[in-house]
């Protein structure tokens, strides 16, 4: 039986749905060790207490609720020693974030505080007695190491979507703490947060994603995957590094080594040749769809279904075809 | 301005892995090594802060056994006035570790930035940057894509899913470069040759306890071969059939 202490990430007072999947993978491994409680650290402004319900439905035996407005905007320092302080104690015999970009900047701060270890970027995980065993990828994907971490408490970040959210109802528990440190006092300040693509799915969440590579020639010639994800409703748009070096797309549409790694359900690739730079984001994709013209594309060997042919011609026809579909 | 970058040597990653007896580690037999990406743009970053201040120093540590010299070499080629590398015959899974080592030689070396990459993109860790940050009680940014440093003082752009956040810090700080902030420079030969001159200073790294072990390497289950459809838009509609009936995901 082992308590285990959660943070839930938000951005700009919601919910990140990457905070669901921790909560589920928390409640798993507390179900793992024979039991105990999940307890989730909920930080943000004045108002934030309203996300505890969703966190409770999630498996939260009790959602710590850290209102304040020194948390409107992600205050690393504040909450970092604010969640070592709470795993100090002896209470929790595990910590579990998320690997998002907010998680692998709060996770090792707060591993480093402790002097303890930290797994980052787990994809699954097992117990082995009270020893974590995390299999965490390595060398872009490519290799898969398996982690035996020792030592009281244990942390580990979650890749997202590795742990999709599952519904697990609590009743709805709330405890208001402080901040160990005066949240206002930060060296570190976020002074703006710029949204991209306000209203769009971000690659993460995304259940559906189209990405774009060279072979669509021209950045106007987005305008065809974009209708696709359109099609799809539920759907994101991505690129490989080359469009985003060439200034086609911005780089945060980017998948690949040095950007996104992504899991959708569905990846249709068009016009991407399949670089090991852009297959170290996207391998792990449930269906992968290729549409290439070049029959040797290193991207069909990844992908589960693939069309040979002129992407101008098949991606509106697909785009049509979906659109009756989902009808 | 005196700047350390830590970077990294590892592996080139065009090539299919193998694990080596044992199954604990990647077979290194063949592999071709460079310096991490990500370290390289934040050695350019360092460059270019020391020669928009007009003075200062930019020096590169590392983690590694002796073979990164080679990569040590390509960073004071590029301009970095001299290095440090924090011998191990292997470096540590646990991260802590490694930055105890990079912290223990930064302590007292009066550097007003500590630059890094986001990621190493061997093992992936992506901690050694906060983690340094707070060995050493420094305020730190992590996935900095847009930086300026003026004053005694910086603004970053830190890259998030989807979003971007400005940051503001005092110096000295610790920050992790992410891709975009700038492209690296080739080494001159003029480089290249001044670089067999500058000072590597070879120390033991000191890591500590680890509480981290890799248990097992291998790799992922290769994805089946998939099934070519067509050549055209005519296999479109056996496409919508099989996302619909066997994939189930439309």
């Amino acid at each position: 039986m082992a308590n285990i202490l959660v943070f839930a990430e938000s951005r700009a007072g919601e919910l990140r749905k990457v905070a669901l999947e921790a909560v589920t993978g928390a409640r798993k491994l507390a179900d793992l060790s024979g039991g105990g409680n999940v307890h989730v650290v909920l930080a943000g402004a004045a108002g934030i207490a309203a996300k505890a319900e969703t966190l409770a439905q999630h498996g939260a035996d009790s959602v710590l609720v850290l209102e304040h407005a020194g948390f409107a905007q992600y205050n690393p320092e504040a909450l970092a020693a604010t969640l070592a302080e709470k795993l100090k104690g002896g209470a929790y015999r595990y910590a579990v974030f998320t690997a998002s970009a907010q998680g692998r900047d709060l996770s090792p701060r707060v591993a480093a505080k402790l002097g303890v270890g930290l797994v980052a970027d787990v994809t699954a995980f097992s117990l082995d007695g009270e020893t974590i065993v995390a299999e965490h990828p390595v060398n872009t994907g490519k290799v898969i190491a398996t982690m035996a971490l020792t030592g009281s408490p244990s942390i580990i970040s979650i890749r997202p979507s590795a742990y999709q959210p599952e519904i697990n109802a609590k009743p709805l528990a709330t405890e208001a703490i402080t901040s160990s440190v005066d949240p206002m006092a930060s060296r570190v300040k976020v002074i703006e947060l710029k949204q991209g693509n306000t209203g769009k799915l971000d690659l993460g969440d995304a259940p559906v994603i189209i990405a774009g590579g060279r072979g669509l020639k021209a950045p106007e010639n987005f305008k065809l995957v974009e209708d696709l994800a359109e099609a799809f409703g539920n759907a994101a748009v991505g690129a490989t590094r080359a469009v985003t070096d060439e200034g086609w797309r911005p780089h945060s549409d980017q998948i690949g080594q040095t950007g996104r790694n992504v899991s959708p359900n569905l990846y249709i690739a068009v016009g991407i040749s399949g670089a090991i730079q852009h297959l170290a984001g996207m391998r792990t994709s449930r269906t992968i769809v290729a549409i290439n013209k070049d029959k040797d594309a290193p991207i069909f060997k990844v992908a589960d279904y693939g069309i040979v042919g002129d992407a101008f011609e098949i991606v509106p026809a697909l785009t049509e075809a979906v659109k009756k579909a989902k009808a | 301005m005196k700047i350390a970058v830590c970077i990294k040597r590892v592996p080139v990653m065009e090539v299919k892995f193998s694990i080596a007896a044992g199954g604990t580690r990647v077979d290194e037999t063949g592999l071709k090594y460079d310096v991490n990406d990500f370290d390289l743009w934040a050695v350019e970053a360092a460059l270019q802060l020391k020669e928009k201040a007009g003075a200062g120093e930019v020096v590169v540590v590392t983690v590694g056994s002796e073979s990164a010299q080679e990569q040590i070499r390509k960073t004071l080629a590029m301009g970095a006035d001299r290095a440090v590398l924090l011998k191990a015959d292997s470096i540590p899974a646990d991260g802590l570790a490694v930055s105890r080592a990079l912290a223990a030689e930064l302590k007292d070396g009066g550097f007003d930035l500590i630059l890094m990459g986001r990621i190493a993109i061997d093992s992936s860790n992506q901690m050694t940057g906060p983690m340094v940050a707070e060995l050493l009680d420094l305020p730190c940014v992590t996935n900095v894509s847009k930086l300026d440093i003026a004053g005694g003082k910086g603004t970053a752009h830190r890259t998030l899913e989807g979003a971007t956040e400005v940051v503001e810090f005092p110096l000295p700080a610790v920050l992790t470069i992410d891709e975009g902030l700038n492209k690296e420079r080739l080494p001159s030969l003029k480089g290249i040759m001044a670089a067999k001159k500058k000072t590597m200073d070879v120390k033991p790294a000191q890591f500590g306890e680890s509480r981290v072990t890799i248990t097992k390497m291998e790799l992922p289950p290769e994805r089946a071969a998939g099934r070519i459809l067509g050549d055209s838009a005519a296999a479109v509609p056996e496409l919508i059939r099989l996302l619909q009936t066997e994939a189930k995901v439309l």
